[in-house]
C-alpha cells in the first residue's frame, strides 16, 4: 500500500478498528435501506407487500453471509488479529509462569546490557555535556607537534588568532580543567573547577540561572578580574541555596572572587569524567595555573579549547582552514610554532579528558554486550522449542480448522514480541539503575567528584526499539522454523528420541547450545586477558618504590602564603618530618609520578646536540626537593641528587634520566655538560634510572628533574618514605604541619601503590565489565546446555530404561549424559577458539605485555568451560541414571 | 461462498467506479444503474455489491457519507475520491489493452 491510499483509508482504518460495532451498525442500516427500496420498487410494480418482501430478499441473497463478506472487505483485520494474537500470547505465558519468568530474564539481561552500554556511549562520548546546546557541532582542539604521538595544548595568544580567523566556526571557546581548595579542617579537599573564556557561557547556550556569565573585558589583564560563576552543587551544599548569594565574596587560592553567577542544575562543564564545581575568566589564569602569567607568551601552552563549527559545515570542510591557520601560526612565529599544526577532534575523541581513556574500553564492551544478547537469544531460542514441540498439538488442531500458516507466523512472531518487549522494558530499567555504573567503579582522590553519566534519550531509545524488534524476530523465527515442518497427521505420531546422538529435531537445540559456548568462550578468553593485562600493569615495576612511600600535601596557597612563606614551610616542614620515628626520609616534588597533574614540559637545547629542521625538542621534568629520587627509591645511576646548597642563588642544575642521557648525549655521561631549560642554561650535575611518569603503558621516554627552589612551587606534593602506617603517617605529619602552623590542614594521603592504582583504573573497568558479562554468558550457556541434556534425558527414558535392562550400570548412564554435554562443549569451543583468535587482536591497546593468543589464557578458559559443562550436565545426568528399568518398560 | 472470476471480479471495481465518477449515488442506486447499464448481462447480485463498496472504500478509491434523501431517510452515498479517479484511469486504460488483444485473437481465430 502506497502512502497516498494510505492517506485516503487511514480515517475509516482508525475507524472500523474503534468504533467496529458503529460500523458495523451503519452496514446493517445500509442493507436495509436497500431492501426497503427494493419493495417499495416491486410494490409499485404492483405486488403485494408480502409478495413484494419476499421477492426482494430472495433477490439480495442470505443476509449475514452479505454482513460477513463486507466485514472480511473492510479493513482493521490486521490490526484486529494481531491484537487477537497479542491477548493469546499473553495468556499462553500465563499459562507457563516458570519458562516465561526466565524468558524475559535471559532478555532483560541481554537487552539491557545493550542498552547500559548505550547509554554510557551516548552520555559520555557522543553527547557528554548535559545542557550544552549543538554537541554535535562541537569538536575539540588541539595541537599536532612533529614527532610527538599526542595531541598539545594552545598557548592564548595563538587562541585568540584561531578565534578571530576561523570563519567556519561559529563559536571558539576555551574550557581548561583547574582546581583549587575550598575545604580547611584537619581534611583538604580539592574541588574542581575551570578556566574558561569570557564567551564561554553564551558559545555553550548555557545561561546562568542567578546573576551572568562573563563580560568580554574578563579575557583581558593579569588577575584582574576575580569573578567566579559556581555549580548549582556548589551553591546547594556550601551556601545552602542562598538567593542572596549574587555579589557575596569566596576565596579560590586564596584570591577574594565576587560570585557573579549561578550555573543552572544539571550543567557539569565540559570536561569528561567531571563535574565541574566552578568558573572563572582566562584573566585569573596566574592564580589558578602554575608557572606564571601567560596571556601574553605565545611558547605558553596551557589552552583546552573547543569549537562549534558552523551549521552544516562538517570536521573535514573545516579542518583545512585551521590548518591554513596554523600554517599562518607557523609562517609568522617560526621559533615558537615550528612543527606544529592544529587539529579538530570528534567529542568522544577529546585528547585532554577521560574520552579517550574511556573510550576504547567501551568501543570493547559494545561488541561483548552483543554477543550477551545473542547469546540470550540463543537461549530463549531454545527454551522456546522445548516449549514448541509441547505445543504441536495445538499447533497442528489450529492448521486442521483452518489457521494459514503465515497466521501461525504471526502468532509466534507476536509471542516473541511479547517477550521481546517486557525484555526491553526491564532492560532499560537496569540501565537506568546502571547509568551511575562506570563512576562507581573508577576510584579518585577524595573531593574530586566524577561525573561519567549514562544518558537514556531519544537516540538510545530509538536504538532500544531496534533491538526489541530484531530479539522478536530471532526469538520468534526459531520455533517458526519448526512449525514449518508440522503435518497435522504427524502430531499425533509418538516422538521418542535418544541421548546419545541428536536426531531429527535435536540438531537446532544441539546448534544453537554450540553458538552459545562458542560466544561465551569468545568472552571468556577475553575477560583472562584483560585480567592478565591488568595484573601486569599493577605488578609491573615503575621504576620507584610503590609501597613505603605515601604521598601528601599542604594547602598553603589557600591559607594565603606567598613564595617566601611557603620556602620557608617546606624547609622546616621537611627538618621536623626527617627527626620522627619511622621516617626514613621526605621530600617535596612539583608532581607526583602517575597522578592527576601533568608534568610541566619547556624546549630544550642541548650543547653538543643538532636537532633536525623541524624538530624542536620538548621534554618534560619535574622540579623536586633534595632527597627526591632516595625518597621515591628510584636509582642515581651516576653524579648526585639535588642538595639543599642548590637554591635560587646557586648555578642552576639538572638531573636527566638515562633514556634522555641516551637520545641527547648518545649514551655519553652528560656530567658536566649543559642543557638549556626555559631560556636559561643548567649543569647536569646526575642521572637517573628509568621510570613510569605518568603512565603504566609509556615505554621509557626522556625526562629530567630540576631543584624546587630554582623553579620554584608554591604547593608541591609531599612524598614520606615511612615504615609506619597510613594512619600513622597521617597523624605524624598533622601533628608536625600543626606544630607550624596551627591553620593548615594535610590533603588526602595515599601509597604510591594506590596511586598506581588509581591510574590504572580504567583497565578495572575493563576487567570489572568485561568478567561480569563473561562469566554471565557462561551462566546463560550453562543454562542452555543444562536445558538441552535434561529435556534430552527426560524424552529418552525408554532408551535408558532398557539400556539398564539390557545391563547397563548407572555409571554408563552418567558417563553417557555426560559425555555428550562435553561433545557439544568440544565441539562450542573449537569454534570460539577460532573466533577469538581473531576477534582478541581488537582488544588492541587494552592489553599490555600480554599476547592476544596466550595459550595458557585459552587454557585458563577452557578449564572454566569444561567445569561449567560438567556441572551443567551433572543433574540431568545423575536423573538418567536414576531410571527405573522396570517402571519405564511398563509404562 | 462462490467467488466470481477475477476477470469479472476486477470488471466490477471498475463498472462501480465508472457509475461513481458520474454521480454519487447510493448502493441501491448503485445495483440499479448497474443492472440499466449491463441489461442484466453480468449478472451483479446484490450479494457481491456490497462486499465489492466496502473493499472499494476501505482501499480509499471511494468515499462514503450520510445523507438524507429526498423522502427524509438516512441513505449512504458513495463518490469517487481523487485517488479513485486514478484508479479507474489506470484499470480504463488497462482493460482496453486486454480487450483489444482478446477481440484480436477471437478475430484470428475466425479467420
Amino acid at each position: 500500500m502506497n502512502l497516498e491510499q494510505l492517506f485516503y483509508s487511514l480515517p475509516l482504518r482508525l475507524r472500523s478498528f474503534f468504533h467496529a460495532n458503529q460500523l458495523d451498525q451503519e452496514m446493517k442500516e445500509e442493507l436495509r435501506e436497500h431492501l426497503e427500496q427494493q419493495i417499495s420498487e416491486n410494490r409499485s410494480r404492483g405486488m403485494s407487500p408480502e409478495e413484494a418482501r419476499r421477492s426482494a430478499m430472495l433477490a439480495m441473497g442470505g443476509v449475514a453471509q452479505i454482513e460477513q463478506q463486507c466485514r472480511d472487505a473492510r479493513g482493521g483485520s490486521v490490526l484486529r488479529n494481531f491484537v487477537q494474537d497479542l491477548g493469546y500470547g499473553f495468556r499462553q505465558l500465563r499459562r507457563s509462569p516458570g519458562f516465561s519468568v526466565l524468558a524475559v530474564l535471559c532478555l532483560t539481561l541481554g537487552i539491557g546490557a545493550n542498552a547500559a552500554v548505550f547509554s554510557w556511549l551516548e552520555g559520555i562520548l557522543f553527547r557528554p555535556y548535559p545542557a550544552v546546546a549543538h554537541q554535535e557541532r562541537l569538536f575539540a582542539v588541539a595541537a599536532t607537534v612533529q614527532g610527538e604521538s599526542s595531541p598539545d595544548e594552545l598557548s592564548w595568544p595563538d587562541f585568540l588568532d584561531l578565534q578571530r580567523d576561523c570563519t567556519l566556526c561559529e563559536d571558539a571557546f576555551v574550557s581548561k580543567i583547574t582546581g583549587s581548595t575550598l575545604n580547611i579542617g584537619d581534611h583538604a579537599e580539592g574541588t574542581t573547577g575551570s578556566i574558561v573564556s569570557a564567551n564561554y557561557f553564551d558559545a555553550i547556550g548555557v545561561h546562568p540561572v542567578l546573576g551572568r556569565g562573563f563580560e568580554p573585558a574578563d579575557d583581558v589583564g593579569n588577575d584582574s578580574h576575580p569573578v567566579v560563576v559556581i555549580s548549582d552543587q556548589l551553591w546547594r551544599n556550601r551556601f545552602k541555596g542562598d538567593s542572596q548569594i549574587i555579589g557575596k565574596i569566596q576565596r579560590f587560592n586564596n584570591v577574594p572572587h565576587t560570585i557573579i553567577g549561578v550555573a543552572p542544575k544539571g550543567f557539569y562543564g565540559t570536561f569528561v569524567g567531571r563535574a565541574i564545581q566552578f568558573w572563572v575568566p582566562v584573566s585569573m589564569e596566574e592564580t589558578f595555573e602554575s608557572g606564571g602569567y601567560k596571556l601574553e607568551d605565545r611558547g605558553a601552552r596551557w589552552i583546552e579549547s573547543y569549537v562549534r563549527l558552523k551549521p552544516g559545515v562538517s570536521r573535514a570542510q573545516a579542518q583545512p582552514q585551521i590548518s591554513a591557520i596554523a600554517a599562518r601560526l607557523r609562517k609568522d612565529y617560526p621559533v615558537i610554532n615550528r612543527g606544529r599544526s592544529l587539529g579538530l577532534w570528534a567529542l568522544w575523541q577529546t585528547p585532554f579528558n577521560h574520552a579517550g581513556e574511556l573510550m576504547p574500553i567501551l568501543a570493547v564492551m559494545v561488541g561483548v554486550v552483543a554477543f550477551v544478547l545473542l547469546i540470550a537469544c540463543a537461549n530463549v531460542g531454545n527454551l522456546l522449542l522445548v516449549r514448541s514441540l509441547v505445543r504441536r498439538h495445538e499447533m497442528s488442531v489450529r492448521v486442521a480448522i483452518g489457521a494459514s500458516r503465515s497466521r501461525l507466523l504471526k502468532q509466534l512472531l507476536t509471542e516473541g514480541l511479547i517477550l521481546s518487549a517486557l525484555g526491553t522494558a526491564g532492560g532499560f530499567l537496569m540501565a537506568y539503575w546502571c547509568r551511575h555504573l562506570l563512576v562507581r567503579l573508577l576510584p579518585v582522590g577524595a573531593g574530586r567528584a566524577m561525573y561519567l553519566p549514562g544518558a537514556i534519550d531519544a537516540r538510545v531509545m530509538a536504538m532500544g526499539a531496534g533491538i526489541c524488534l530484531l530479539v522478536a524476530l530471532i526469538v520468534g523465527l526459531i520455533p517458526a522454523f519448526q512449525t514449518r515442518h508440522l503435518d497435522v497427521a504427524g502430531a499425533l505420531k509418538v516422538e521418542s528420541s535418544s541421548v546419545a546422538g541428536t536426531r531429527g529435531r535435536s540438531w537446532m537445540r544441539s546448534g544453537l547450545v554450540i553458538c552459545q559456548i562458542c560466544l561465551s568462550f569468545v568472552l571468556l578468553v577475553g575477560g583472562v586477558l584483560l585480567l592478565e593485562s591488568l595484573q601486569k600493569l599493577r605488578t609491573t615495576p615503575p621504576g620507584f618504590s610503590t609501597t613505603s612511600v605515601v604521598v601528601t600535601g599542604v594547602p598553603v596557597v589557600a591559607a594565603g602564603y606567598e613564595v617566601a612563606r611557603a620556602k620557608t614551610f617546606q624547609t622546616e616542614l621537611i627538618d621536623r618530618l626527617q627527626g620522627l620515628p619511622g621516617i626514613e626520609s621526605a621530600a617535596f616534588a612539583a608532581v607526583t609520578p602517575l597522578g592527576y597533574a601533568t608534568f610541566p614540559s619547556t624546549p630544550i637545547a642541548v650543547d653538543g646536540y643538532q636537532p633536525s629542521p623541524d624538530e624542536q625538542p620538548d621534554v618534560e621534568y619535574n622540579p623536586v626537593g633534595p632527597g627526591y629520587l632516595a625518597t621515591l627509591g628510584i636509582p642515581l645511576l651516576s653524579g648526585r641528587e639535588f642538595a639543599r646548597t642548590d637554591d635560587e642563588s646557586a648555578p642552576l642544575v639538572a638531573i636527566v634520566n638515562r633514556t634522555m642521557m641516551i637520545r641527547y648525549w648518545g649514551g655519553q655521561d652528560p656530567i658536566g655538560r649543559r642543557l638549556e631549560v626555559k631560556g636559561r642554561w643548567a649543569r647536569v650535575v646526575g642521572v637517573a634510572a628509568d621510570s613510569k611518569y605518568e603512565s603504566m603503558r609509556e615505554t621509557p621516554k626522556p625526562f629530567f628533574y630540576v631543584p624546587l627552589r630554582q623553579d620554584f612551587v608554591r604547593e608541591p606534593d609531599l612524598n614520606i618514605r615511612t615504615t609506619q602506617s597510613l594512619q600513622g603517617t597521617f597523624a605524624a605529619v598533622l601533628g608536625e604541619v600543626h606544630g607550624l602552623d596551627q591553620n593548615l590542614a594535610l590533603y588526602e594521603m595515599i601509597t604510591l601503590q594506590e596511586q598506581v592504582n588509581r591510574s590504572t583504573s580504567a583497565q578495572l573497568v575493563a576487567v570489572t565489565l568485561v568478567s561480569t558479562l563473561g562469566g554471565l554468558a557462561l551462566l546463560l550457556a550453562a543454562v542452555g546446555l543444562y536445558g538441552v541434556m535434561s529435556y534430552s534425558v527426560a524424552q529418552s527414558t525408554r532408551e535408558l530404561g532398557l539400556r539398564m535392562a539390557l545391563g547397563a550400570g548407572a555409571a554408563n548412564l552418567l558417563r553417557l549424559v555426560i559425555s555428550r554435554g562435553l561433545r557439544l562443549m568440544m565441539g562450542g569451543i573449537l569454534l570460539g577458539a577460532i573466533a577469538a583468535l581473531v576477534l582478541t587482536r581488537l582488544l588492541g591497546q587494552l592489553l599490555y605485555n600480554v599476547s592476544p593468543h596466550d595459550p595458557r589464557v585459552f587454557g585458563a578458559a577452557l578449564v572454566m568451560m569444561a567445569i561449567t559443562t560438567v556441572c551443567a550436565c551433572l543433574l540431568p545426568a545423575w536423573r538418567a541414571s536414576r531410571t527405573d528399568p522396570a517402571r519405564v518398560l511398563r509404562d | 461462498m462462490s467467488k466470481p472470476a477475477d476477470l469479472v471480479q476486477g470488471t466490477l471495481d471498475m463498472l462501480i467506479l465508472k457509475i461513481l465518477a458520474l454521480q454519487p449515488l447510493n448502493g441501491w442506486a448503485i445495483s440499479q444503474r448497474l443492472k440499466q447499464i449491463s441489461s442484466d448481462v453480468l449478472g451483479v447480485s446484490d450479494g457481491s455489491l456490497y462486499p465489492a463498496l466496502h473493499k472499494l472504500e476501505h482501499r480509499g478509491w471511494i468515499r462514503a457519507q450520510w445523507r438524507s434523501s429526498e423522502n427524509n431517510r438516512r441513505a449512504k452515498l458513495y463518490s469517487l475520491t481523487a485517488l479513485g479517479r486514478k484508479q479507474l484511469e489506470k484499470e480504463t486504460a488497462n482493460w482496453n489493452r486486454v480487450s483489444a488483444a482478446i477481440s484480436g485473437i477471437v478475430r484470428l481465430e475466425e479467420a
